[in-house]
């Protein structure tokens, strides 16, 4: 089989292109309004008038008041803001924080370091083999020292779908501050904060057609937050830093984008998805979804394969003109296993056999039977290399 | 039924000539409907100078009608349709092979001519029903009408009817959705209808000869006009002779000496374009649909399992439909399927129910 002329991309967990209307509507800030949104010259209004648009327009997709959006940098400052934000403002009422074995590193490893260096105490929940905290164990893990719980709404590895609503009913009932990295979220999902019942959402630009470098954090009304960042009174006292005004207006059109045509969009992705799952595991021997077989991502579509590593696989898909990664593209360079993968409960040999593969808009039924003519001759032949391989041909 | 009362009930049905609505009329009679005949005159007459004979409103075809009628003792209303038919079927019909798509005009007729204004005539004829020969059938079901394929899966014709709705639907009888063709021509055979030998008439009945391009080269004489034929990379291989001349998965005809077999993938009306590839290259796995119709008035929620059918004579396909804003639809298959070409219809089916169907845009994903 031929390399197709052009890339398959089905990373788009990791990032996604920019659409060329998000560039559009951000190339004005750059050099034509290029005022300062704290100046009160014209030049300066208008940069802040884009700036509070775009506010409005990301309050009105989560359903949430513009005082309640803080403009960030991206996900991982969102993910540091809330969980230190909450967590530093809160020590005169306790030091408990409960959080997910599943986290992406911007939650997991910010919780780990208050708790080394901060003496906050953290409870880690197990899920189960699809994937999912059981609410209950939430309820259970609450105690008086609780302040604040993060529960990410989509897991980034293997696409489930956490039951943040149920979660966040528990929490509001023991008036505790539910935090949920919503960053894969942010493209397909519903987004509405009182669907929800959150209090603190992190969302990334570029997870969904947006520019790199830009995110958000909304923070409901009387939410206890500590700013991390201090200088100017920006983001009403919650994010110092001047107003990153192109990114900030990319940032809302993106997402008004994302959101426009949202469920036919994640259904036709959907569709896709459950295309190409339904072939790898018709086609493929000793190959497993991992995460939710239906509360999962439209978009993702993970695997584990016995006897292959997953660095090999992208190395042969990537030959083959076709883009995805194995695990989390933050963490796919460590040998280590995926912390996702294990608090799964999977065997630690299909953990290093992981391969994630992630749609997007752009993606046809074409790219999906592309891979599911490619990939099991690369499995195949990746096993019969390999000493270990019991079944190999 | 869906009238307890069959005698009271005004039914008139529409006659082609054929075995078929003959019999759908015996049937009425024999149920104990007042029954009365309509024949549509859409194409029988002259037509910019060419005199065409087509099987369903030929003199022959009208006379068979007739005779059926005066069997059954009902009276026979011959309904003068042509204009209609002119401007929303032959004129579609030549305008998508301009357009480089492959129509089905039997798709238009129905929507416009037999289901609407036929209808219509119907209803200011004092019917209350109409009655057409088509083997498929309608249920009611909670309080919706529901379209069924016919009884008889190899005669089944609930690909031409996915345009109705409710409004329609409840207006209309299928008697021979509950037959099978054999039982029909047996049915006809004993009632000693005049039609009950006549074979099937399938063909586009407007273009007599059965050939479509001298009519639409006839019609549209602009359409004649060569272009390129290009391979998958868009290197030119040859000459065509006018993009309304063929059809999407079409092998013959193209004139090229290749070492492999070529098959149209794609028509291309922007470059007046053939574009040719393998016989790998005619497998699509998506389409998207414009026009869609869905029987129940509206589309589903969300994204269903449906099997899909991409031509009167195709198979259905198992797939996901994609409901879209503007009365479109995207269609995912299970497999690859082979010529999906855009101008046809594409219907959806949840099993022996009809959802709805559209006009097949193109292969692919939709365009934004």
């Amino acid at each position: 089989m031929t390399k197709p002329t052009k890339l398959i991309y089905l990373d788009h967990a990791a990032t996604t292109a920019v659409d060329p209307r998000v560039v559009e509507a951000m190339l004005p800030y750059f050099t034509a309004t290029y005022g300062n949104a704290s100046s009160v010259h014209s030049p300066g209004r208008e940069a802040r008038q884009a700036v509070e648009k775009a506010r409005q327009t990301v309050a009105d997709i989560l359903g949430a008041a513009p005082k309640e959006i803080i403009f960030t940098s991206c996900g991982t400052e969102s993910d540091n803001l809330a969980i230190r934000g909450v967590a530093f403002a809160s020590r005169d009422k306790g030091n408990h924080i409960i959080t997910s074995s599943i986290e992406h590193h911007a939650v997991s490893h910010t919780c780990e370091q208050l708790e080394k260096d901060f003496g906050f105490k953290v409870t880690y929940l197990p899920v189960d083999q699809r994937g999912r905290v059981d609410p209950d164990d939430v309820g259970r893990a609450i105690t008086d020292q609780t302040i604040l719980i993060s529960i990410m709404y989509a897991n980034n590895e293997v696409g489930t779908i956490q039951p943040i609503a149920e979660i966040g009913r528990i929490a509001r009932a023991r008036g505790i501050p539910l935090h949920t990295d919503a960053v894969q979220a942010g493209g397909t999902l519903d987004l509405d904060v009182d669907h929800l019942i959150v209090d603190l959402l992190s969302l990334s630009a570029h997870k969904f057609y947006g520019p790199k470098g830009v995110g958000v954090l909304y923070q409901r009304r009387a939410t206890p937050l500590l700013p991390t960042q201090t200088g100017g009174g920006h983001e009403r006292g919650r994010r110092a830093g001047t107003e990153n005004v192109p990114y900030i207006a990319g940032l809302a059109t993106a997402m008004k984008l994302a959101r426009q045509h949202r469920q036919e969009n994640s259904a036709r992705i959907a569709a896709l998805r459950d295309r190409l799952i339904q072939g790898l595991l018709e086609t493929i021997p000793d190959c497993y979804l991992t995460g939710h077989p239906t509360d999962r991502l439209p978009n993702n579509a993970s695997f584990v394969f016995g006897g292959v590593e997953g660095e090999s696989i992208l190395l042969n898909l990537d030959l083959m003109g076709v883009a995805a990664s194995s695990g989390s593209a933050c963490s796919s360079n460590s040998a280590e296993p995926s912390h996702v993968l294990t608090a799964l409960g999977l065997p630690m040999k299909l953990c290093h056999g992981s391969l994630r593969l992630t749609l997007g808009n752009e993606n046809t039924a074409e790219d999906v039977d592309f891979v599911l003519l490619i990939l099991p001759s690369i499995i195949h032949k990746l096993r019969a290399l390999s000493p270990e391989y019991p079944e190999k041909a | 039924m869906k009238s307890n009362e069959p005698k009271s009930t005004r039914v008139a049905v529409a006659l082609s000539g054929g075995v078929d609505s003959s019999t759908a009329a015996a049937l009425l009679v024999q149920q104990g409907y007042q029954v009365m005949g309509m024949m549509m005159r859409l194409w029988a007459t002259s037509y910019q100078g060419e005199i065409s004979e087509n099987r369903c409103c030929s003199p022959a075809a009208i006379k068979d009608a007739h005779r059926v009628c005066e069997l059954l003792g009902i009276p026979f209303h011959l309904v003068d349709l042509e204009g209609e038919f002119k401007s929303r079927v032959v004129e579609y019909f030549c305008d998508s092979y301009a357009l480089g798509r492959t129509p089905n005009p039997c798709l238009a007729c129905n929507r416009y001519i037999k289901f609407k204004a036929l209808l219509h005539l119907a209803f200011d004829l004092g019917a209350e029903y109409l009655a057409t020969g088509h083997y498929a059938r309608i249920r009611s079901h909670n309080g919706k009408y529901q379209l069924l394929k016919g009884v008889d899966k190899e005669k089944d014709q609930s690909y031409v009817l996915y345009m109705l709705g409710q409004r329609e639907l409840r207006h209309l009888l299928f008697p021979l959705g509950n037959y099978t063709k054999r039982q029909v021509r047996a049915m006809a055979a004993e009632d000693n209808l005049p039609t009950a030998d006549k074979a099937e008439s399938q063909d586009v009945c407007f273009v007599s000869d059965g050939d479509y391009r001298a009519f639409v080269a006839q019609q549209r004489p602009e359409t004649v006009r060569p272009g390129p034929i290009l391979d998958l990379q868009g290197q030119v291989l040859g000459e065509h002779h006018g993009i309304a001349f063929y059809t999407v998965g079409q092998r013959q005809g193209l004139g090229i000496a290749a070492p492999h077999p070529l098959y149209v993938v794609e028509i291309d009306p922007s470059q007046n374009a053939l574009v040719v590839g393998p016989k790998s290259a005619v497998f699509r796995s998506e389409l998207w649909a414009e026009d869609v119709h869905f029987v129940a008035g509206n589309p589903p929620p969300q994204a269903v399992p449906i099997t899909a059918k991409i031509r009167y004579k195709a198979k259905e396909a198992p797939a996901t439909l994609i409901p879209l804003p503007g009365q479109r639809a995207s269609v995912v298959f299970a497999q690859p399927q082979p010529a999906i070409t855009p101008g046809q219809g594409v219907i959806f089916y949840q099993h022996d129910i009809v959802l709805g169907g559209g006009i097949i845009a193109s292969a692919g994903k939709p365009e934004a």
